[in-house]
C-alpha cells in the first residue's frame, strides 16, 4: 500500500501511533497538529489521503474539509475524519460537506489499515 | 397520634389474619360490635386511648398504624398509577391493596421513587450534556485517551519485530496517555455524581470545585487544611489545583506579612502597583495578596492568555459566569491586550440594582524558557482585575455584563451571542 498521506492530528501519542501503523504498510506519512496551517500542507505534500482529526487548534477538522472541497485541487482528495463515536452532529455535517470516510475513536489497528487501504486503492 | 385514612382497613385485616370476630374483638377492647364496624371501615375517628387497646388485642405496633407514613405511600402509589395510566390501576381498590398487601405496596412506591429520580438524574444530565462544554471537553479528553491507548497497546502486542527504541517509545506514551485517562475519568465521575444528586450548582470542573473549597473556608486559604479530606475536592485535578493555589497564596504571605499588607492598605489603599513595588513582588502576587485576605470584601478574577479565567471571587452584585466566555468589555481584557501597563475603570452592571465597581487590572508577562533553549520562547500572559465596590457617583461607569448569554444589553456594541433575556 504505497502512497503519501497526510495526518491531521494535535495529539501526538495518537498522531505517533497512526505514523507507525501506516509506515509499516508502506505509506510515506507527515503529520501536522495545527488546523492553521493543515491547508498549506496539503499545498505543499500533495498527499494522496488526508486523515483528519474532527478538533484540531487553530482550525477545526470542518473548516479544513470544506475549505479542501471548495477548491479545485483537492475537491476530490480523499479525506478521512477522525471522530468520537456519538458526535451525530459533527457526523452528519461532515458527510454534508463530502468527507470520503470516518474513523471513530477509539479504533483499531486493523480496521485503521483496512479504511487506509480502501481509500488509497479505490 | 395522627392517623391515616387506612387505620381501621390495617386493624380489620389484622383481625382478620388472626381469626378474631368482630364481636370479640369489640369485647376485648370494650366497645360494641357495631362501633368497631365503623372503625374498620374507616368511618369513625379512633382515640388514642382505644387505638392503644385494639393494637395490643391485634399485638400489633403503633407505629405501623401512623397516619404520615401511610397517606405518603398513598401519594406514591397514586404517583405510580398516574406514571403508566394505560396500564388502568384501580385506584378505587387502593387502601385495599395497601391494607392486604403491604409488602407489594411499598415495593411498589419504591419502584416509583426509584424511577422518578433515574428520571430526574437523566435530565439534569442531559441538560449539562447539551449545554456544559467542561463536560464535552472532559469526554473528548477520555476519548482521546482511550484511542491513544488502544492503538498503543496494540502496536506493542501485534508487532512482533518491533525494536528496542520504537517499544520502549509504545510504553512511555502507554503510561502517559494512562495517566492522562485515569484523571479524566476520575473527573467524569466526580461530575456524573455531582449531577446524579440532582445539585445544579454542583461543582464540574476541578476549577469549580478549589472555588467551592475556597468560599466554604471564606478564602483564607493559606490556615486551610486537609485538603484531601474537604468534600469540594472531588478530584485528583481539583485537588492539585487546590495545593497550587494554596502555596502561591502562602508564598504570597510570606513575601507581604499581615502586619505589613495592613500599613500598606493604610498608606495606598487596595493598590496592587503600589503594594508590588514596596515589596518588590510580583503584580499578580499583590493582586491576590490584597483581595484574598479573610474578611475581604473584594472581588478577583485572573486570567491566562486566552481568555480563560483561571480565578473567580465572586463578590456581591458580581458572580462571573461558570460556563463560557466573560463580557468582553470587562477590563480585565483591556488589560491582557495592554501588557504592564495599569487599567483601571468604573463599571455598572445591567439592571435598576446594577452594582458599580471600581475595577483596577494588570497583565504580567513572563517568559518561563529565558532566552536559552532551541525552539520558540514561550511567553506567558496572565491578567488580574480587582473589583472593588464603588458608591454611586458622577464617574461614569462602562456598562458591561456577566456574559453575554445572560445579559440585557440590547444594544451592546460587543454582543456575541443573544441573549436568553432579551425580550
Amino acid at each position: 500500500m504505497a502512497g503519501r498521506v497526510l495526518l491531521i492530528e494535535d495529539e501526538p501519542h495518537i498522531a505517533e501511533a497512526i505514523r507507525f501503523i501506516l509506515s509499516r504498510e508502506g505509506c510515506e506519512v507527515a503529520v501536522e497538529a495545527d488546523g492553521a496551517q493543515a491547508l498549506a500542507r496539503v499545498a505543499a505534500l500533495s498527499p494522496d489521503l488526508v486523515i483528519l482529526d474532527l478538533m484540531l487548534p487553530g482550525m477545526s477538522g470542518l473548516e479544513i474539509l470544506a475549505a479542501l472541497r471548495a477548491d479545485a485541487a483537492t475537491a476530490a482528495l480523499p479525506v478521512m475524519m477522525l471522530t468520537a463515536k456519538g458526535q451525530g452532529r459533527d457526523r452528519e455535517a461532515a458527510e454534508r460537506a463530502g468527507v470520503s470516510a470516518f474513523m471513530a475513536k477509539p479504533f483499531s489497528n486493523a480496521e485503521m489499515r483496512a479504511q487506509v487501504r480502501a481509500l488509497m486503492e479505490g | 397520634m395522627p392517623l391515616s385514612a387506612l387505620t381501621g382497613t390495617r386493624l380489620r385485616e389484622r383481625r382478620l389474619a388472626l381469626g378474631l370476630r368482630q364481636g370479640d374483638l369489640a369485647a376485648r377492647v370494650g366497645v360494641s360490635a357495631s362501633y368497631l364496624n365503623l372503625i374498620e371501615h374507616n368511618r369513625r375517628r379512633i382515640a388514642d386511648a382505644l387505638l392503644e387497646r385494639l393494637a395490643k388485642a391485634l399485638d400489633v405496633s403503633l407505629s405501623s398504624l401512623q397516619g404520615g407514613l401511610a397517606d405518603d405511600l398513598v401519594d406514591r402509589l397514586r404517583a405510580a398509577a398516574a406514571a403508566v395510566p394505560q396500564a388502568g390501576a384501580e385506584l378505587e381498590r387502593l387502601e385495599d391493596l395497601i391494607g392486604r398487601f403491604p409488602g407489594w405496596a411499598a415495593a411498589l412506591a419504591e419502584l416509583q421513587d426509584r424511577s422518578r429520580a433515574l428520571g430526574h438524574a437523566v435530565e439534569v444530565l442531559n441538560d449539562r450534556m447539551a449545554h456544559d462544554p467542561h463536560l464535552s471537553a472532559s469526554l473528548h479528553e477520555v476519548l482521546s485517551a482511550v484511542s491513544s491507548v488502544r492503538t498503543t497497546a496494540a502496536i506493542l502486542a501485534d508487532t512482533e519485530d518491533l525494536d528496542a527504541t520504537w517499544r520502549q517509545r509504545f510504553h512511555q506514551n502507554l503510561h502517559a496517555d494512562s495517566e492522562r485517562l485515569a484523571l479524566g475519568a476520575e473527573a467524569l465521575v466526580a461530575y456524573l455524581d455531582a449531577a446524579g444528586q440532582g445539585e445544579d450548582q454542583a461543582a464540574t470542573t476541578p476549577q469549580d470545585e478549589v472555588e467551592a473549597w475556597a468560599e466554604a473556608c471564606d478564602w483564607d486559604l493559606g490556615r486551610a487544611g486537609g485538603l484531601g479530606q474537604s468534600p469540594h475536592l472531588a478530584s485528583g485535578a481539583g485537588r492539585a489545583l487546590a495545593q497550587a493555589l494554596q502555596a502561591e497564596i502562602l508564598a504570597d504571605r510570606a513575601a507581604v506579612p499581615d502586619t505589613g499588607l495592613a500599613a500598606a492598605l493604610n498608606r495606598h489603599g487596595p493598590d496592587p502597583l503600589a503594594l508590588a513595588a514596596e515589596f518588590s513582588v510580583p503584580v499578580l502576587s499583590a493582586f491576590r495578596r490584597i483581595a484574598l485576605r479573610p474578611g475581604a470584601d473584594l472581588g478577583l478574577l485572573i486570567c491566562d492568555a486566552s481568555g480563560t479565567l483561571t480565578l473567580r471571587k465572586a463578590v456581591a452584585g458580581f458572580s462571573p459566569p461558570r460556563f463560557g466566555a466573560a463580557c468582553p468589555l470587562w477590563p480585565l481584557f483591556t488589560a491582557l491586550a495592554r501588557p504592564e501597563t495599569p487599567v483601571e475603570a468604573v463599571i455598572a452592571l445591567p439592571g435598576p440594582q446594577g452594582a458599580r465597581f471600581r475595577v483596577r487590572a494588570y497583565c504580567q508577562v513572563g517568559y518561563p524558557g529565558g532566552f536559552a533553549g532551541a525552539g520558540p520562547q514561550i511567553e506567558l500572559r496572565r491578567a488580574a482585575m480587582l473589583l472593588l465596590p464603588e458608591p454611586a457617583g458622577p464617574e461614569q461607569a462602562l456598562a458591561v455584563g456577566p456574559t453575554c448569554r445572560i445579559c440585557p444589553r440590547p444594544d451592546c456594541p460587543a454582543r456575541r451571542e443573544p441573549s436568553i433575556l432579551a425580550a
